[in-house]
């Protein structure tokens, strides 16, 4: 199970404020905390507060002051092709684009970026129409996906689906299509592509948010989830998908278990 | 139609451990696919064979394996200076008279007698205990510290006497057996047990307790072989590479100690084949250091490896 620390976003406020003052010290903190959390990857996003002009610098900044004080890769989430371009060209090992859409043009620009520079790509689930309601629309979408990948010569295991989690309050009937989505995905190449989600999204304005969180990622992990970005800050989250992974007989059982986990 | 080779990408690799001292050292492990596959990954070095030498000359050892150390039983260094010459990658030398029921040998005489051994020979030495965890733990510090600097292999570390013996290891410089009772959850356990204890994860060596052909070598196969799995999927707890005591058990089945026997044949000869197809499985699952007790075993396996060595052309 590869997590992807979600902490890193403009959209909290601590990260917003240290971008505007170009204060590396909030954003190394988070770095290191989710480095040692458990993270495999660290999720990047100026937010919406940064205009899009200055969003391929300042994403930049960010991967260079995250990857100072941690090993991890990144990874690198805009809906701006230039912010992601430029975080791609200081980046340090293999990093992750997040992400392209179904839709043609967008997928035109984002596979040949990912095999230039050796990224993995999140594709989501959706195009311009919006999110499916259901799992053979989120079906026919990935299998876009997996037949843009295979034209662009992006190895299976370097496409991620996105099946789109939307907040179990307004969206409830959306659930069991995800977790069905994520199931059949597995079967559209061989090698499959891989999953991942954005696990919070599923108790976005819910009461009991890690709770939600924790038990839609134990289900998504039983349906063959691969990563999540998620918040590896909350110590619990990171214990569920441990042990979840212990019982999908995805690592060999020890008792310290939850320490080999977070070991990188 | 053209032929594509099925290459798998693992992204993890066994651990490489260095024994002994000098140009006759050994290297084991650094593997990054599995046993032999040449054409999908490294195989920077090959598995090995110790022979096995005894503190005092063995009461129940058939006639067929005494007789090759017919004038040495009683001498220990002289004993490990002719597994040499008989082409031992390694000696292993079993403290079996500090046994409490053996002569309760004190781990100053067991020092005394591993000094001498390894001071016969430049192969690198392996030092067993008399797998009684009390005194084990008494005799092999004590031995650690006469071999200070020899970068020898020591144990069996178990559970439950890990602490004395890897301590002993860490302040003279040597290597550790990790022991576990064909389980490889006890045995990722024991590994993080130690290296929590600071010793470098590449100076562990696990033992999975094999059983010999017959006597549940598929037990040990599946460890191993998922052991090796685990590893060159990334498990570093379980990247250490493997050590097997065929001769031990291998020489305690009824079809190596019946003589000869008209329905079975010769006693060396099945005797030897037992050792010899016991080894090889196991190096084929994953093995890495095969401890033996007869001169035609270690002949056997090593051209059985030599062949193997050989990289497949495609």
């Amino acid at each position: 199970m590869l997590l992807i620390g979600e902490r890193i976003n403009g959209m909290f406020r601590d990260i917003r404020e240290a971008i505007m003052k170009r204060d590396p010290e909030p954003i190394k903190k988070h770095a290191i905390l989710q480095t040692q959390g458990g993270a495999r990857y660290l999720d990047i996003n100026t937010g919406p507060a940064v205009p899009p002009e200055e969003q391929p610098e300042v994403l930049a900044w960010l991967v260079q002051v995250a990857q100072e004080v941690s090993p991890l890769p990144c990874c690198l989430d805009s809906t701006n092709p230039e912010a992601i371009e430029a975080g791609l060209k200081v980046h340090r090992g293999k990093a992750i684009i997040n992400s392209t859409t179904a839709d043609p043009w967008k997928m035109e620009i984002y596979f040949p970026m990912a095999v230039k520079y050796g990224a993995a790509l999140i594709g989501l689930t959706m195009n311009e129409k919006g999110v499916p309601k259901d799992a053979h629309d989120r079906l026919a979408l990935a299998m876009e996906l997996v037949a843009q990948a295979d034209t662009y010569g992006l190895p299976m295991e370097d496409l991620f689906i996105d099946p789109l989690v939307l907040p179990v309050n307004v969206a409830q009937d959306h659930g069991p299509e995800v977790l069905e989505t994520i199931r059949q995905v597995k079967l559209l190449a061989s090698p499959p592509p891989r999953t991942v989600v954005g696990l919070s999204n599923i108790s976005q304005g819910c009461p009991h948010r890690p709770l939600i969180n924790r038990t839609f990622l134990a289900m998504a992990m039983a349906c063959g989830l691969d990563a999540a970005i998620a918040d590896v800050e909350d110590e619990e989250l990171v214990n569920v998908a441990a042990t979840a992974n212990l019982i999908l007989n995805r690592e060999v059982y020890c008792d310290s278990y939850l320490k080999t986990f977070r070991q990188l | 139609m053209t032929f594509t080779v099925v290459k798998e990408r693992w992204r993890g690799r066994i651990l490489e451990t260095t024994l002994g001292t000098g140009p006759r050292q050994v290297k084991v492990g650094g593997e990054t696919t599995l046993p032999f596959l040449h054409f999908e990954g490294e195989i920077p070095n090959r598995p090995v064979v110790a022979l096995e030498i005894w503190d005092m000359t063995p009461e129940d050892w058939p006639e067929c394996l005494t007789e090759c150390y017919a004038d040495v039983l009683n001498d220990p260094a002289a004993w490990a200076k002719l597994c040499v010459e008989y082409g031992a990658d390694l000696v292993a030398l079993r403290l079996n008279r500090t046994h409490p029921d053996r002569g309760d040998a004190s781990p100053e005489e067991a020092a005394a007698v591993a000094q001498a051994v390894a001071e016969a020979i430049d192969v690198p030495l392996i030092v067993l205990g008399c797998d009684v965890e009390e005194k084990d733990a008494a005799v092999l510090p004590e031995v650690a510290n006469a071999l200070k600097g020899r970068n020898c292999l020591l144990g069996l570390a178990t559970q439950e006497n890990y602490k004395t013996i890897v301590a002993a290891c860490i302040a003279n410089g040597h290597n550790v057996i990790a022991t576990s009772p064909l389980d490889i959850n006890l045995a990722k356990q024991l590994n993080i047990l130690i290296t929590e204890m600071n010793l470098e994860p590449e100076r562990i060596v696990m033992d999975p307790s094999i059983g010999a052909l017959g006597y549940g070598i598929e037990y040990a196969y599946s460890i191993i072989e998922r052991m090796r799995t685990g590893a060159l999927l990334g498990d570093k707890m379980l990247s250490q590479p493997v050590i097997m005591f065929v001769g031990q058990e291998a020489w305690k089945t009824k079809e190596a100690r019946t003589p000869d026997d008209p329905l079975w044949g010769e006693q060396k000869k099945r005797a030897v084949l037992w050792e010899v197809v016991t080894a090889t499985s196991l190096i084929h699952a994953g093995g890495h250091i095969a401890v033996v007790r007869h001169p035609e075993s270690v002949k056997e396996i090593k051209r059985h490896i030599e062949i193997m060595m050989q990289p497949q052309q495609y």
